[in-house]
């Protein structure tokens, strides 16, 4: 499989606080990977690194197996909020994007118009964000990063914002959607059950500053539906990161249960 | 739209219980007409001193509000987008505009029709001083206040130093524009009227201060009757000048009603 990303020794700090120290993290092309970790970890920090908002102290970020520091426009992020403008339409949010790479007006009604079908959107092409659902706010901000063009897509916590029925049927359309689209896709979340449900790899985070992060294969079987929670290697996972996380937690003096 | 017309009808029944009340109290109590004039004689006088007060002292007033109102807006819109765009200009001007906000701009308004004359210069000037401040303030504030996780977002799609002004900090900046608009479309009238009692030969704010000297508190009344409603009127156009640049809050509204 191509490389698509890749953190190779980053060291990053804030001031004095160490964040990142000979970060390693290999994304391949079309692989869908969680990261989850304690909050203020700085996972934040990795997507702000990843998308070229900040560059790395030491060490190299690989983008498509070049090492580059011009990551700004070839990385689509979906943010924790949803981020819509209020003042633009679905349509008119969507096709921000296509916009800033300079795409004519008509062009991009067009594109959006082609797309809004399959987010089951296409009703609300000219509405605007606060008349909008929950799901339906991310669905929008989901497909403006689908609309960078980047087949890397940095989803924060996308889901965190919606109740939990909505967040179920979010899951379930991610995933269909990822595998309609084929995007290489890193997912931050704090649930340990989407992290498993969804990706190929579970990337936990620890340490202050993060080293060596622990990495875990899910084969639970695709294509996965909520039922896959019931798959007896689904629990074995979720065991084996609760215990990673709260012995983390434990050795300093930090735990909370979730 | 049947809400908005339940307000309505709530406004007008409650103008006209209250003409009924002050015209029923002044002549149950007999208020001599020059201290307190019931609103049939302010509409009376309003009525025979139409073609003065219509033709020529609103005319006038007129003039200098919406002359004021326009260079305010030019300008002080400009000043905040240089502040916003030159860190510096910002470090030398903006210490000023805060110290502005402290100071009784009416003293002021003296100093400005000594430099700038009795005549129509010297009133614009001093709607200006009125009017200036509210608008840059906001419009400043207003193009300050983006939100920084929109401007990363933006950022990552790769938009350059004008896009992210254009699309982002412009259009978020509106609503802080038009609420400082709002206050200076009621200042202005204020301003306006100050400037014509320090010194003038037509307009309401003189009208009524002459009245004023003679007694004739009727056609004070009449002077400040249709000061108010400029005010007003003025008020209400910004309103009507934000809903038709943010789509968004007009959408809504025709929604929930």
């Amino acid at each position: 499989m191509r490389e698509k990303l890749a953190f190779s020794g980053v060291g990053f700090s804030y001031g004095e606080k160490p964040i990142l120290d000979g970060f390693d993290l290999q994304l391949s092309k079309g692989e869908l990977v969680s990261l989850i970790g304690p909050s203020g970890i700085g996972k934040s920090t990795l997507f702000q690194l990843a998308a070229g908002l900040l560059q790395p102290d030491t060490g190299t970020i690989r983008l498509d197996g070049k090492s580059t520091a011009e990551r700004l426009g070839r990385v689509g992020y979906m943010p924790q909020r949803d981020l819509l403008m209020p003042w633009r339409t679905v349509a008119e949010n969507a096709g921000l994007p296509l916009e800033i790479q300079g795409f004519s007006k008509s062009e991009i009604r067009e594109r959006i118009a082609e797309e809004l079908p399959r987010f089951g959107l296409a009703e609300w092409k000219d509405a605007y964000p606060d008349e909008l659902s929950g799901g339906m706010r991310q669905r929008v901000s989901f497909l403006r990063a689908l609309m960078t063009g980047a087949d890397l897509l940095l989803l924060d916590e996308p889901f965190s914002a919606l109740d939990g029925i909505t967040r179920m049927e979010m899951q379930e359309w991610l995933l269909s959607m990822w595998q309609q689209t084929g995007s290489t896709m890193l997912l931050i979340t704090h649930d340990i059950d989407e992290a498993i449900l969804l990706a190929d790899r579970v990337v936990v985070l620890l340490g202050s500053p993060i080293r060596q992060p622990v990495e875990l294969q899910v084969s639970v079987p695709r294509p996965r539906t909520l039922a896959s929670r019931n798959d007896p290697e689904f629990h074995a996972l979720r065991g084996e990161i609760w215990e990673l996380l709260r012995g983390h937690g434990a050795a300093n003096g930090e735990v909370s249960e979730a | 739209m049947k809400e908005s017309l339940k307000k309505g009808l709530w406004f007008f029944v409650s103008v006209i219980s209250l003409l009924i009340a002050w015209e029923a109290a002044c002549r149950l109590l007999a208020v001599p007409a020059f201290i307190l004039p019931p609103p049939s004689t302010v509409l009376l006088s309003l009525w025979d001193l139409r073609e003065q007060l219509l033709g020529q002292h609103l005319w006038a007033t007129l003039r200098e509000v919406g002359l004021g109102l326009f260079i305010s807006i030019l300008f002080g819109v400009s000043l905040a987008l240089v502040m916003t765009l030159s860190k510096t200009v910002e470090r030398l001007v903006y210490p000023y505009i805060v110290i502005s906000q402290t100071i009784p701009i009416i003293a002021l308004s003296p100093v400005f029709i000594l430099w700038f004359g009795y005549d129509l210069t010297g009133k614009i000037a001093v709607t200006i001083l009125f009017t200036f401040f509210p608008i840059v303030v906001s419009t400043y504030d207003g193009l300050k206040a983006c939100d920084r996780e929109m401007m990363n977002l933006l950022r990552t799609m790769g938009a350059n130093k004008w896009q992210l002004f254009s699309k982002l900090q412009l259009p978020a900046s509106l609503p802080h524009f038009f609420s400082g608009l709002k206050v200076a479309a009621t200042y202005s009238v204020s301003g306006a009227t100050i400037g014509e009692w320090l010194g003038a030969s037509e307009g309401l704010g003189y009208f009524g201060r002459r009245a004023s000297g003679n007694f004739q508190a009727p056609a004070l009344f009449a002077s400040v009757l249709l000061l108010s409603i400029l005010g007003m009127l003025l008020f209400w156009l910004a309103g009507r000048l934000e809903l038709w640049a943010s789509p968004q809050t007009r959408n809504r509204k025709d929604k929930k009603r």
